[in-house]
Parts: structure tokens; sequence; C-alpha cells
């Protein structure tokens, strides 16, 4: 059996709060953070609301010089992996270059930054291009101002799996954890609200419509209707066991266990593969269904997506065998960064002994979901899972605990 | 005739394409400070380059920008290029 | 699960110059170049205009019109060197427990072809800000994200294992096969479908290199454009392409009498943490990559009868990685044949790590090490052995590849003979 590997900081940036403190403070109380778009005039286009992360002043966080380098996602990286760093009592400039890397989960880069760059060239000319196009838009650009901002010489690393690869980046993080690197930040940031964005979003067909934001993403409702986009997400520490017990580090938990499949064609009539993801993850993690005390689901807010969720659910924990939350309806989906929050959202209910709610959804009856809506429940809670999918089939699956040491029992082999 | 680019105007260039460095005093005599001392790498000079190239409707050359390690280094190159023949 | 090992059971390769792995290796293998001036789009406006160019017609390589439609120039590229990768490994997916068959892409700038294309449109030629929904194609989320590539790809080979795309700019292509071997080496999976594509080849990737000097500006010879590791090089020539293979756990493969190319005996990424597009002289990082990926192949430095290099032919790379082979290797760097294959295909970016890999499993199936084509006035400062000019008959039964990229990112593999003597 592998060392364990534990997460002792977190860096939050999410629409309903800025910090860990701010967004945990607003999601055990059900505050959203989802309202109409003020980026840009979203008048014009079917979708109009989004999770928009307010009060982050890039210059009061960041050097001058990076500014002009960077798109939003990537200053919200930097600033998250700041908090994270400093909430794990982690002075990169005292740990060995080599014993630190950076790996996160990319979805669509710096996407303003690149629609800047294009309205440049299409609009004035190829020489109106700058210099920093050449990364500020790709998808390795998080990772690579990360470890260059800190020091950190160490394996990195980007993915992307659309919506789930924010778990996925998150198990690579443990893997090299594992080969033998004392300390990894991972997770995603993500931020796609601009114009540009905003259009090739709506092509999933997957946005919703609405205007109130109290009815606009409702997963597992008689009225889902899509979802609504946000920006932000988390970036963790993540270390083994032993150098965090060695420096006394405060540990929120650890990453027991995760799982990643992907479905077969629709018209295949073979079962999705969520379920065997969740099952990997419990695997993994040498942890029985019945130890899973919450499950954070992911919560497409598409009805047949819905249904395929509550089925896997369902097949693994029973008909309401396990408490469901989706505290994405507060901040809508952010993308690579979801599931990332998700994480530091399970560690955080963990923590405290609650479980935070979903907002603004009655659940369909048929589903045989224990929903926790309206208000949160407090429970003992030792181990969570948190699902995701992503657009065209991805699913991932994270076992987290929050007590290291109960991790002695010996892998379920596969 | 082009007009000729000064430090006052290379620095404000600077400084809108690539931002400043926060130790580092701009407004004080640097024409002589390396622009590693000044916080700029080859990127900020090459944004800064194109610029220029744009503004003052001059052509430079690709290793310009970045052979200069001073102001005055590059002030000196670029001014003889706006220079009519 | 400690112990598995990973092998290369099959390949396919689309580059520059020839379609198919056997075309590639003959191109390699006789030293020819496949850079031209750019026909992808109008290049006049542009600083550079040489690149290395697919001649590409989706439907001769088995796209329906839905597809070729849907997808990126680079997803299919994937799509296609991914059924052709199958295809040559014999293998029968289906015969797997599908959930422990997955996919990893390399794409560097995923589908930024498609994406400049389309924001043309909805932006009416860039005269738009507020972009107009109206004239988005229905697929341009697919361009949005790249993940779209592995899904594909997973589509088309039936995978329901772990699956997405890696993107650590230019060192993706190594990244992703490196990461497919993990998985597969700690049990998470049993074949991974892995390798990368890119299709840079797009206004807006020549107008960033061009602002950045990156690319070469020789127009007046195109044919002789990309030059690594030679004093008159004067920055690297894009390509396009893609590159993958069928990853097997080494027991299982041979069970099933597959024929193996190579073990991935060893892989290391490292980091920089120096600057996004700039290189330290001194190469440490990617020496310490070297050693890890060493190290886990559990092989000294004189066992490695090849370097296939980086060698993008910027000034700043060729010393770079000169220094690191030297840090790493020590006097072996001397004796060791060192080659560019990027003076032949071009960079391909995300595409060229796996393309990369396919030479080096070449080059041990032949015994023939390609060369680095245009190597006519080598620089002082890179005093190794580069192979200029033409390939060479060796015994090759180990190979290190490295790849280095925007981001500080390092990347080193070590491809070895399965049947070596395993220390």
């Amino acid at each position: 059996m592998s060392a364990a590997v534990v997460v002792t900081g977190l860096g939050v940036v999410a629409p309903n709060g800025l910090g860990t403190r701010a967004y945990w403070a607003a999601t055990r109380a059900g505050r959203s953070g989802i309202g109409r778009i003020t980026r840009f005039d979203p008048d014009q286009y079917p979708a109009r609301l989004a999770g928009e992360v307010s009060g982050f002043v890039a210059e009061a966080h960041l050097p001058s010089r990076l500014l002009p380098q960077t798109d939003r996602m990537t200053q919200l990286a930097l600033v998250a992996a700041d908090w994270a760093l400093e909430d794990a009592g982690i002075r990169p400039q005292d740990l060995p270059a080599f014993d630190m890397g950076v790996i996160t989960a990319s979805f669509s880069g710096g996407f303003e930054f690149g629609q800047g760059e294009l309205a440049n060239l299409w609009g004035k000319g190829s020489e109106y291009v700058s210099a920093y196009q050449s990364f500020a838009w790709f998808y390795a650009v998080n990772s690579g101002q990360i470890s260059i901002r800190n020091g950190m010489k160490g394996p990195s690393g980007v993915v992307v799996a659309d919506q789930a690869g924010g778990l996925d980046a998150v198990a690579q993080a443990r893997r090299q954890i594992r080969k033998g690197t004392a300390m990894i930040v991972s997770g995603a940031i993500d931020a796609t609200i601009c114009p540009w964005g905003w259009v090739a979003l709506h092509t999933s067909g997957r946005l919703s419509t609405r205007e109130e934001p109290s009815l606009a993403y409702r997963p597992f409702d008689e009225g889902a209707c899509g979802h609504v986009p946000g920006e932000g997400g988390t970036l963790l520490i993540l270390e083994s066991a032993r150098a965090a017990a060695d420096r006394g580090a405060r540990v929120y938990g650890e990453i027991a266990g995760h799982g990643a499949t992907f479905d077969p064609r629709p018209d295949s009539g073979r079962e999705p593969a969520l379920r065997a993801a969740i099952e990997l993850a419990l695997a993994d993690a040498g942890v029985d269904a019945s130890e899973v005390d919450v499950v954070f689901a992911d919560a497409a807010g598409e009805p047949h997506l819905d249904r395929v969720e509550a089925q896997a659910l369902v097949a693994v924990f029973g008909p309401f065998g396990v408490p469901v939350t989706a505290p994405k309806t507060m901040t809508g989906r952010l993308y690579s960064g979801a599931a990332p929050l998700d994480l530091a959202a399970a560690f955080l209910a963990m923590e405290e002994g609650l479980i935070p709610p979903t907002i603004n959804v009655d659940p369909v009856a048929d589903y045989e979901l224990d929903l926790v809506v309206a208000a949160p429940r407090p429970a003992e809670l030792r181990t969570a899972l948190v699902v995701a999918r992503g657009h065209g089939g991805f699913n991932s699956a994270m076992v987290v605990r929050s007590d290291p040491n109960a991790a002695t029992r010996p892998a379920v082999n596969q | 005739m082009a007009e000729q680019l000064t430090l006052t105007d290379l620095m404000q260039i600077l400084r809108e394409v690539a931002g400043a460095d926060e130790g580092v005093d701009l407004n004080a005599d640097v024409l002589d400070t390396s622009f590693q001392d000044l916080g700029y790498d080859s990127l900020a000079l090459l944004e800064a380059g194109s610029r220029i190239e744009r503004e003052y409707a001059v052509r430079l050359d690709d290793s310009t920008m970045t052979d200069a390690t001073t102001p005055r280094a590059l002030l000196d190159v670029i001014n003889a290029s706006l220079t009519p023949a | 699960m400690t112990g598995r090992r990973v092998v290369i059971t099959g390949v396919e390769v689309l580059a520059p110059g020839g379609m198919g792995t056997k075309a590639f290796w003959e191109l390699l293998a006789d030293g020819r170049t496949a850079t031209r001036g750019i026909t992808l789009f109008d290049p006049t406006p542009f600083r550079s205009r040489v690149a290395a160019e697919i001649d590409f017609v989706p439907e001769e390589h088995g796209l329906s019109p839905q597809e070729a439609r849907r997808m990126d120039r680079a997803a299919q590229f994937a799509v296609v060197a991914a059924r052709g990768a199958v295809a040559d490994s014999g293998i029968d997916i289906e015969e797997f427990n599908l959930c422990r068959v997955g996919v990893t892409i390399g794409s560097a700038v995923g589908a930024t072809m498609g994406l400049d294309e389309e924001y043309r449109v909805v932006s009416d030629g860039g005269r738009l800000h507020l972009v107009d929904h109206a004239y988005a194609v229905p697929h341009l989320y697919n361009h949005l994200v790249p993940s779209s590539f592995a899904a594909e790809v997973a589509l088309t080979v039936g995978a329901q294992g772990p699956t997405g795309v890696v993107s650590t700019g230019c060192t993706s292509g190594i990244d992703s096969v490196g990461y497919a071997a993990e998985l597969i080496r700690e049990g998470s999976a049993d074949v991974m479908v892995a390798g990368s594509s890119d299709a840079p080849i797009s206004p807006i990737t020549m107008a960033c290199f061009d602002a950045i000097k990156a690319t070469t500006p020789r127009h007046d010879d195109p044919q002789s454009a990309s030059r690594p590791f030679d004093g008159t090089r004067n920055g690297f020539v894009l390509g396009e392409g893609a590159a993958v293979f069928v990853l097997e756990e080494h027991d299982r493969a041979v069970r099933r009498g597959a024929h193996i190319y190579a073990e991935i005996a060893g892989y290391a990424t490292r980091s920089n943490a120096y600057h996004m597009t700039g290189l330290r002289p001194d190469g440490l990082e990617m020496a310490e990559a070297i050693r890890v990926a060493l190290h886990e192949a559990r092989m000294n430095v004189d066992e490695i009868d090849y370097i296939n290099a980086h060698g993008s032919g910027t000034k700043q790379n060729d010393r770079h990685e000169t220094a690191a082979f030297k840090h790493s290797l020590g006097d072996h760097a001397y004796r060791t044949p060192v080659s560019s294959i990027k003076s032949m295909v071009g960079h391909s970016l995300g595409a060229i790590g796996s393309i990369e890999i396919a030479a080096s499993i070449l080059a041990m199936k032949h015994d023939v090490v390609p060369p680095t084509a245009n190597l006519r006035t080598p620089d002082p400062e890179c005093d190794l052995d580069y192979v200029p000019l033409h390939a060479r008959d060796q015994a090759t039964d180990a190979v290190l590849t490295v790849g280095s990229g925007f981001g500080g990112f390092q990347s080193a593999m070590v491809l070895a003979r399965p049947d070596r003597r395993i220390a």
C-alpha cells in the first residue's frame, strides 16, 4: 500500500467568496454568487447569468510586471496558489526546488486574453499581436507561471479533461508525491467569461437561459434546464502524510482514492461509465460504499445527465443511501475549477461536521437521492466522495477522508 | 522627419506594455542602468519593440531589442534608424 | 502492482513529407526535409512564412464528412493516427476490460486553427467585441476545450478507461506518453492509446511567434530553413502532425504475441521555474529530468546509444540542451550521437515529442540513427556529435529523447529494447 497523500493548504477563489473563509461562510449558509453578467453586456445572448468572482483586484496581489502578460484565470490562479501556500505554512524559498511541483487542470486556457489578440490580429494586423500571446492563452500557462513565481522545479504537468480534469490533476499530483516529490500545488482555476468564451460555451447547448438566478441552475429538479457558468476554482497543497507530520502541518485530510473512466458511445447500448469511476475510486481508497458519509455530486443540471448520475449513485450506495449535495448550485459550474472547489468544500465540511446545502432544488422523487436541500445538515463526516463529469463522456471520482490514519486497511485489489 | 525617441518615451512604453518592477524607480536617471536591473526581460523588450515599430513607423532588426543591454544603447540604435539618411 | 513494465506495441505517425510511419522513416533515413513556403493560408503579411505542412485530405484517411466537419485538423490527425496505431498493434480492445483501456493525447495549442477561423466569423473579421453567437458553428465548444481530441480518440477506439489531454506546451508529446505509461505501471490501466497531435500553422500562431522572433524568417531557402545546432540558424520552423502509440503492460503483450517496438523504461519531467519562454544556459533542469528518467530505467548513462534531441533550431535551445547532455551524461555525451529530426519535419509543438518517440523506436528497429539535416556550419558552442546530414548505421538498443517547452517544462524519456539485460 502506497503512502498516504494529504492536503495541507487551500486557496479558494469562488463566485460566492474570495478566499477559503469567505467561500465557506457563504456556502454553509446557502448564499449564491450567481447574477447577471457584469464583465460584458450580455443583452444580446440567450444566457445572461454567470457566477463571477467579484472583488478581485489583481493589482493588489500581483506585481505589475505580471499583469500585462497574464489572463484573468492566471491572475486568479497565482493568487490562489499564494493563499494555498500561506494556508499550508509553506515558504517555497525554504524548500529544495526539485521537491516542489505544480500540476493543474486546464479547460479553455486564457481565453479572454486570446480574444484580445485575435481581435488585434484580424481587426488591426499581425504586427499588433502581443509577444505574450505565445503563452498567455495556452493551457499550460497556470502551471508554468505558478512554478516560476514560486521557484518550483519538481514534476509539473497539465491535464485537460473538460470538467473532470480537476480531479485527474489532483490524482496525478498524488502519483508524483508517491514517487517521491515532497509537495505539489494542484487543482484548477478557470475563467472563460468573455464574449468569445461565452459564445463558445453557448454552443454546448447546455447553458441555462433562465433570467432568474434562483431558477437557472437546478440539478436533480423537475425544472432542470442547463447550467450557469462560473469562474474560479481551488488550488490545493498536497504533501506526503509523512512530510506533513514531520513539519507539524495542519492536515485537512487525505486524497484517498481516484477513478477515471470514459463513457461508451451513447448508441452502444452499454452502461455509462460513471458508476465504474466511482467504484474504482472506492476500491483505490480501500473504502466500502457504506463508509462514505457524503457525496459532492457533479450535478449537470441536464435531465438525462442528472438521471445517469442518480442511477450511478443509487447503484453504488442504494436508494437514499448517502447524503448528496451540490454546492455548485451557488457558484455555477467552474469547468476544470469545479471539482477542486468541491474538494475544498468536502474538506471544510468534514472539518465542521456540516454538509452544505444544494440551493434552489426540489429533487425529483424517483431519482431516490437523499439530496441535502435548503439548509445545511450537521453530520459526522469522515469520508467524502467528489464526482466530476466532462462534456463528451469524461468521468472522474475522488474519495477524500478527514483522518489519514484511518488508511490502515489494505487497498482492495482491482 | 521622424521624431526621436526619448528615454521618457521608452520608459513610458515599457511601463505600458510590461509593467514596472516594484523595486525600481523608472523616473530616475536610468539611461545606463541595464534592462536586467530595471526588471525587463527579452519579452518585455520585444513587446516594446513591436509598439515602437508601429508608433514610429520604423523597422527594427530581429536582434535590435535583445542585443542592447541599456536604454542608452537601445535609444542610439533606434534613433539612428529614425534619422533620415 | 510494482514491477509492471510498459511496452509500445503499435505506432502510427502523420508527419510532413509523407503520410504514415513508413514514409516518415524513409524521410528521416534519407535525410530529406519537408519544410516549405506556407500554403495553408496567405503568409504574405508575416515575418516568418516557412512551415512543415502535411498534405492531408481527411476523406482519404477514412474520416467521414461529419467527422471532418466537427473536428479541428489536429483532432483529425489524432483520430487517424490512433486508428493506425491500433491496427498496427493488432490488439483487439474488446478483449480487455474496457475501463482499463485509456487514452491520452498531448497537444500544446489545441484547436488553434479552428478557433482562429471561427473567431473571424463570429467577430465579423475582428470588428465585433460582442461576438455573434448566431454565426457560431455547433462544434465550437469542441474547439474551446481540447480534451475533445482525447474524447474523439476514445470513441473511435472504444476505450472507456482514463482519458484526457496532456497540455504542457512543447513537451506535451513526451508527457502524454509518460503519463500513460505511469497509469499502466501503477495498475490503473492495462492498455493506453497515447500520443499527441498539433496543427498550429494558422495566422494567430505565426503572429505570436513572429512577435517573439522565435521562428525563422528564412524565406529564400525554405527547404533548408530548419538548422538545429548550425551556426547560421535563426529560429525554428513550425510544423504539424501527430504520432500515436499503443502502450501495453509487458507480460500481457508477450502473452498475446504482440510485436514489441520498445519498452518505456524511464520518464521524468521537471521545470526550470525561470521564464515562460526563456531557458537558463546551464540546462540543469533538463539534466535532472534525464537523470531521473535513467534512474527509473535502472540504466547507466553509457547504455544510451542515441539521443533524440529537442533541437528546435534556436540558439538558446541548442546551447541549453547541449549543456544538459553534458551535465547528465558526462563524457558519454561526447561519444553519443545526438540528432534533431526537427531539421526535417519542423517543430509541431505538442505533437513533436511523440513524433520524436516514434523516430527513436524506429531507430532501434532499423539500427539507424537519423541525421540532423542542414547542419553544414557547426555552432562552435555546440560541440557534440550531431550526426550531420546523413543517417548512420549503428546498433541502437536504448534511446534518450528529450523535450523543452514554454512554461519551463523539461522532459526526458528512455526507450529501450525490452530484451536488454535488466540490472
